[in-house]
């Protein structure tokens, strides 16, 4: 046994077994998966994710990532919220089917993270989302440990109303990883119109693990994130249903 | 004439009157004997409707009314206002003409649902006395002979009785008047005893030494229902309301609901569904005893655990259902399901989150944003031709130049919902920016005709 690996067993006991082998949800992309501890988005931890750029507090982006994420997996989705502004449309167009999710309108953020904890613990629930302005660390714990018990995918959704707020997703968590998603310009089409939504996919931070930022293009209809077919010499992605164009400028 | 609504007082009838007048003055009037025991009997039966629906605690209230203990069950409604408007539709929709009034004690409301409500009335909390001041005296629950002597004797309304010395009026009227006058403002405390379904199941305890503490309360209630989970089981039944009622010493009722999605006779379920809501409870004084009612019982049917062997099971959400229903409301946990319109606003209802599942979803043919704003945003835009997207924009103080936009998307109003909406037309647009966000904007209207909207910018929601 070489020394490094030695000193990783002696961390894992000092952390109490928490990093035994976990499964996790592939993304299906090497250069994602490979970079990740566990070899894909792990189960049974919390992750966060926050949007980027000038809409980055209402980060419609992240929200259709956590969908993906969710789409990929069986069983029930817990969707709790205290904003009422998600359009299940655009996550059935990723693949989350309306029978799937079950949303919680919380009045505040204290009772969304008590919601998403009761649906952690609970383990029906493959994937349980939240979305809130503010995470302590006390809250990320226990979100974390409610996860570790049943398996279960957490996801925080970081978002906010007031600029100032924005500086929370600055503070520490317990979070395994915490993700930014946000928008890029597509590629430019032959001809006038909009092309597949784009996005810079930033893994700032993972435990255990490196920081990624991809480019990359944006779920498809069963959820999947795919490489740039103009960026990597890999085939395209497979065509994504798209409506038909019409005069634009 | 012993009652009259609205129909028969627009007929000129009046209460009080002989039935040969009333039917000289309506000459198809049908005369029906008055039975007050079948009459007590239809309010009993709507109490106990109201009891299943709305809260724990009901009772009837004199020979026309009914008394709710609102306590604990308005928020599940939305608000004191929604639950008496609700409660009123709902009798309205059964046929039945009712007011209603919220207020702090039950003398209060008595007065204000008959002298007050039109047909709903909510009275500020802490109203203290003011309020009654000017209700006519009958309001105050006395016999017809105290009211009909003390009019006789110049006091009309509330506030007359109320700036006269109470010696004399208790020498006069008795002690009735004084406790009455007491019980409305709050001075002397009314409990309510609640009406219990004939044969519903019930499992009660009382305590020599009155117990306060929330461990102590916690391990009596998980005894009760264990009591009251072995009587289910002989009927084959599961709860889907169950009320916790805590008698205090001081007389006073506290009490829990809650509620399943589907019949429960689980005994940890239940218990943890009750222990949940012990901190709503104040034990004041003490509690001397506690009362575990099973309101609504449906049967029990077994469930076939699996379909089949190939099936992969996956795990039922129904505890889950019920754990965050009870503590957010029920009206606040749902499922989305697609609506056959092509406004976007309205192609989505909400269902019970264990409704079956549909199967259904929205049509992929054109994208749609991840979020939606709640109404639409007027934006400033910068077009070149009418026909086409805006060159730019300004939404909320930045402005953002159009780098790519793919539509119209023309929807058209729904007449056949409302009028205005006859010539009613929406553009839609998604646009890109130049930094790649991506936005779902509309012009009312289809540039050209006026009487399609007023031909302007809004924003409406946000693509991923």
């Amino acid at each position: 046994m070489t020394a490094i690996e030695s000193l990783r067993a002696r961390i894992e006991r000092i952390e109490g077994g928490r990093r035994r082998a976990k499964s996790a949800l592939s993304f299906g992309l090497e250069a994602l998966d490979e970079r990740l501890p566990d070899k894909g988005l792990a189960r049974g931890v919390l992750h966060e994710i926050a949007g980027g750029g000038r809409t980055a507090g209402d980060g419609p982006a992240a929200a259709l990532f956590a969908a993906g994420i969710a789409a990929r997996t069986r069983g029930k989705v817990l969707w709790c919220l205290s904003r009422p502004d998600l359009f299940a449309p655009a996550l059935a167009q990723v693949g989350l089917l309306p029978d799937r999710v079950i949303y919680v309108e919380a009045r505040d953020e204290k009772t969304v993270l008590a919601c998403m904890e009761e649906g952690l613990a609970h383990g029906g629930p493959a994937v349980v989302v939240g979305e809130a302005a503010r995470l302590s660390m006390t809250a990320s714990r226990r979100l974390n440990l409610a996860a570790e018990k049943t398996g279960a995918i957490a996801l925080c959704l970081r978002r906010w109303s007031r600029p100032n707020d924005a500086a929370e997703f600055g503070r520490p968590t317990a979070a395994a990883t915490r993700w930014r998603i946000s928008a890029l310009p597509a590629a430019p089409l032959p001809v006038p119109g909009v092309g597949r939504a784009r996005w810079r996919v930033e893994l700032i931070r993972s435990r255990g693990g490196e920081t990624v930022n991809l480019e990359l293009e944006a779920c498809d209809a069963s959820g999947r994130l795919a490489f740039p077919s103009d960026l990597s010499d890999r085939s395209a992605a497979p065509p994504v249903e798209r409506p038909r164009r019409r005069a634009s400028a | 004439m012993v009652a009259a609504d609205g129909l028969a007082r627009g007929q000129g009838l009046r209460v009080g009157m002989a039935a040969a007048r009333a039917t000289a003055a309506v000459a198809e009037l049908d005369v029906e004997e008055h039975d007050p025991a079948a009459d007590a009997e239809a309010l009993e039966r709507l109490a106990l409707w109201v009891l299943e629906r709305f809260s724990p605690i009901v009772a009837v209230d004199g020979t026309d009314g009914i008394v709710v203990d609102s306590k604990g069950a308005d928020h599940l409604h939305g608000g004191e206002a929604a639950m008496l408007k609700s409660l009123v539709g709902r009798f309205a929709v059964a046929g039945i003409s009712a007011r209603a009034a919220v207020a702090d004690t039950w003398g209060a409301a008595h007065a204000l649902a008959r002298h007050g409500a039109e047909p709903v009335f909510v009275a500020p909390p802490k109203h203290g006395a003011a309020i009654l001041k000017p209700l006519p005296v009958e309001a105050l629950r006395l016999s017809s002979e105290t009211s009909e002597a003390l009019r006789d004797l110049g006091f009309s309304t509330i506030g007359d009785l109320s700036n006269t010395p109470r010696a004399p009026l208790a020498l006069r009227f008795g002690e009735a008047l004084t406790r009455r006058i007491d019980q409305a403002v709050g001075r002397r405390s009314e409990p309510i005893e609640p009406l219990r379904p004939a044969e519903s199941i019930v499992a009660s305890r009382n305590f020599a030494e009155p117990i306060g503490a929330a461990e102590t309360i916690a391990r009596h209630l998980g005894k009760l229902v264990v009591t009251l989970c072995a009587e289910l089981e002989e009927k084959g039944l599961g709860v889907r309301r169950l009320d916790l009622l805590c008698r205090r010493v001081d007389d006073r009722i506290e009490a829990v609901r809650v509620s399943t999605a589907r019949p429960v006779r689980d005994v940890g379920r239940l218990t943890r569904l009750l222990c949940d809501r012990i901190e709503t409870i104040a034990p004041g004084f003490g509690i001397e005893k506690m009362t575990l009612v099973a309101t609504l019982a449906e049967p029990l049917a077994p469930t076939q655990k699996l379909a089949s062997l190939t099936d992969e099971i996956l795990p039922d959400v129904a505890s889950l259902v019920d754990v965050i229903a009870n503590r957010v409301g029920e009206e606040r946990l749902y499922r989305l399901a697609p609506v056959e319109s092509d406004v976007p606003e309205r192609s989505v209802r909400r269902i019970p989150p264990l409704a079956p599942e549909t199967g259904e979803s929205w049509r992929r043919d054109w994208p749609r944003p991840a979020r939606l704003l709640r109404r639409p945003e007027p934006i400033e835009t910068l077009a070149l031709l009418p026909d086409h997207p805006p060159a730019s924009f300004t939404w909320r103080g930045v402005r953002r130049r159009v780098r790519a936009a793919d539509g119209p998307e023309r929807i058209f109003g729904e007449w056949w919902k409302r009028d205005e909406e006859l010539s009613a037309v929406r553009d839609y647009f998604q646009v890109e920016a130049e930094d790649g966000e991506r936005f779902w904007i509309f012009r009312s209207g289809d540039g050209e005709a006026m009487e399609t909207g007023s031909q302007r910018w809004f924003l409406h929601g946000l693509f991923g």
